[in-house]
């Protein structure tokens, strides 16, 4: 992918308007963080992007083609999405959760093709998941689900990857580890997309951000440009000091 | 999935249906039993085994097969480990439509009035419930169905209490139990298609419920159409269980327990729990058949009471152990 567009979205939920008039641009290869308050409209952004929501006017454009004139299952083939707190129902063992990442690849009937196992292992390895590979999904510790979860959502290279609230419930090592594993799909190729209240987090891996505010972009660029107090200010109601040290970005928020 | 699941439960079931064609009121030799087959216009013995035990057995089959797939799939389809046909309304349908043409006595008019009825009425629960919840989501489509099973149970009760006649009362009553005593090759060949037609429909949803793990949400994003999945579970269970409760009666914890039976053979795969819930439900239809008749208490107990007698423990056993187990 080189890049996906939003082009004068306008979304709607239970017949309320959540997003208006949103014009955004997202590039291959770069990680782009949308902040903004609860409410705001980053997840309905999240959807409409991904394809999983229809905007009530707009368009949204994938590599310059409408994403509404592809079929639900080669969308699934270029673009993966993570919801917020995803769970498993079932207790299907890691591997076959993981596998379930290329179900729009596979034929009708029959199971997994040979030619997909060392995708699934390479998957596996790469989110440190060997180990689990037969342990049920649904005895999981919050970090590891949220690992098992990435690699369902990478085992077949998606051109984009859209997730929203990766480190939600997640400890900072676990949070930490999260955000370095986008940053390593984005230095790969893959166009990453993500929802994020951890504003420390965000500074620390985003290449630029979108700053959305009652369903409208308040600001959006490269990451240094965007994260600064008048924006954060404008964006969350609150004060906000951005300080810069040797070890990156701090971002506070005074009452 | 275990390599030995499939072949194993084959050579249950083929043994039982041995046992079924040979065991009842009249025995019969494995010899006897090959001469009838081989030559169906034989004597009276003979035909007891082609016109009797052999419609009874493929009736037996058909309708454990598809109560148990369909139970699958709405558990997959619902993410719900307490789903089962007669949730959504499609036992309950069936039930009024047969006890309609009991009542107005269109059944004492010609034999096959009643599953035809019993047919129409199941479509129709299902096409209501399926309407009314086109555009919400699965507990959307649950409450419809209970309630739409609700209405249905609703005018049976009226039919019972008005009633002509006691006898009336009474055929309704037996009908509702479920049983497999007095069915023909008619019974077979009016069950049979939709039967058929509804298992296709309900297998075709095999890789999407294996997605649905994960959630709807997930499962959207991976390629997986609702709507088409909805619609072919809620069809495939509307001809088939339909077909089915119109040809026996309402037999219900079949579709409850065959899936969960299974389930840890396959790994809790949703997708490969199909098939071999479809077997264990066709083995406990056939054996339960097979008790029903070899079990003599004075009146013979019908198949439909027979299995909710086993089968109303193992539902309170499942309800504890789910709450121990579930989050």
């Amino acid at each position: 992918m080189k890049r996906l567009e939003l082009i004068g979205v306008r979304a709607e939920r239970a017949e309320k308007t959540v997003l208006d008039g949103m014009d955004a641009t997202f590039h291959g290869g770069r990680l782009t963080v949308v902040i903004g308050p609860n409410g705001a409209g980053k997840s309905t952004l999240l959807d409409v992007a991904a394809g999983l929501l229809n905007p009530a006017s707009g368009r949204v454009e994938l590599d310059g083609a409408d994403i509404g004139t592809l079929s639900l299952r080669q969308l699934a083939q270029r673009r993966a999405y993570l919801p917020q707190s995803p769970r498993v129902d079932w207790a299907i063992s890691v591997e076959r959760v993981v596998a379930l990442g290329i179900t729009a690849r596979l034929p009708a009937f029959g199971g997994l093709p040979e030619a997909w196992k060392p995708k699934i292992d390479l998957a596996l390895q790469r989110l440190d998941l060997l180990h689990l590979r037969e342990r049920p999904a649904t005895r999981l510790s919050g970090g590891e689900l949220a690992r098992v979860m990435l690699a369902r959502a990478t085992v077949a290279d998606p051109e984009i990857l859209i997730v929203d609230e990766p480190t939600a419930g997640l400890d900072p090592r676990h949070a930490l580890d999260a955000g370095e594993r986008l940053r390593a799909l984005a230095r790969a190729g893959c166009g990453v997309v993500v929802a994020l209240h951890d504003l420390d987090l965000a500074a620390r891996i985003a290449d630029d951000v979108i700053a959305i505010k009652d369903g409208r972009i308040v600001a959006q660029g490269r990451a240094d440009d965007i994260l600064n107090e008048a924006v954060l200010r404008e964006v969350y109601d609150v004060r906000a000091r951005v300080s810069r040290d040797t070890d990156g970005l701090s971002i506070r928020f005074l009452p | 999935m275990s390599r030995w699941l499939l072949p194993g439960l084959l050579a249950v079931l083929a043994l039982l249906s041995a046992v079924s064609l040979l065991a009842g009121t009249v025995w019969f030799t494995p010899a006897d039993a090959l001469a009838a087959l081989r030559n169906p216009h034989g004597d009276l013995l003979q035909l007891v085994i082609t016109e009797v035990r052999l419609p009874r057995l493929a009736l037996a089959i058909l309708v454990g097969a598809i109560l148990g797939l369909s139970g699958a799939v709405l558990q997959g389809l619902l993410r719900n480990p307490l789903a089962e046909p007669g949730l959504l309304g499609v036992s309950s349908g069936a039930s009024l439509g047969a006890v309609i043409a009991l009542y107005y006595g269109f059944a004492a008019a010609f034999t096959l009035a009643t599953p035809l009825f019993a047919l129409v009425g199941a479509l129709s629960t299902i096409s209501v419930a399926l309407l009314l919840s086109r555009t919400g989501g699965t507990l959307s489509l649950i409450l419809t169905g209970v309630a739409v099973s609700t209405i249905a149970g609703a005018g049976l009760s009226l039919a019972l209490n008005l009633a002509p006649n006691p006898y009336a009362a009474y055929e309704i009553m037996t009908w509702l139990m479920g049983s497999l005593n007095d069915r023909s090759w008619d019974h077979v060949l009016l069950a049979t298609p939709f039967i058929l037609a509804g298992g296709f429909l309900l297998f075709l949803t095999a890789p999407a419920l294996d997605a649905l793990t994960l959630g709807e949400r997930q499962a959207e994003s991976l390629g997986v159409d609702l709507k088409r999945l909805r619609l072919l579970a809620l069809l495939g269970t509307a001809l088939g269980v339909g077909a089915a409760t119109a040809v026996t009666g309402t037999i219900l914890f079949v579709g409850l327990i065959s899936p969960h039976l299974v389930r840890p053979l396959v790994r809790h795969q949703p997708g490969a729990v199909l098939l071999p819930s479809a077997l264990v439900g066709a083995i406990i239809v056939l054996a339960a058949d097979i008790a029903t008749r070899l079990l003599r208490f004075g009146p013979d107990v019908k198949l439909g009471v027979f299995i909710s007698v086993i089968g109303a423990p193992f539902f309170l056993w499942l309800v504890l152990h789910l709450r121990k187990t579930s989050p």
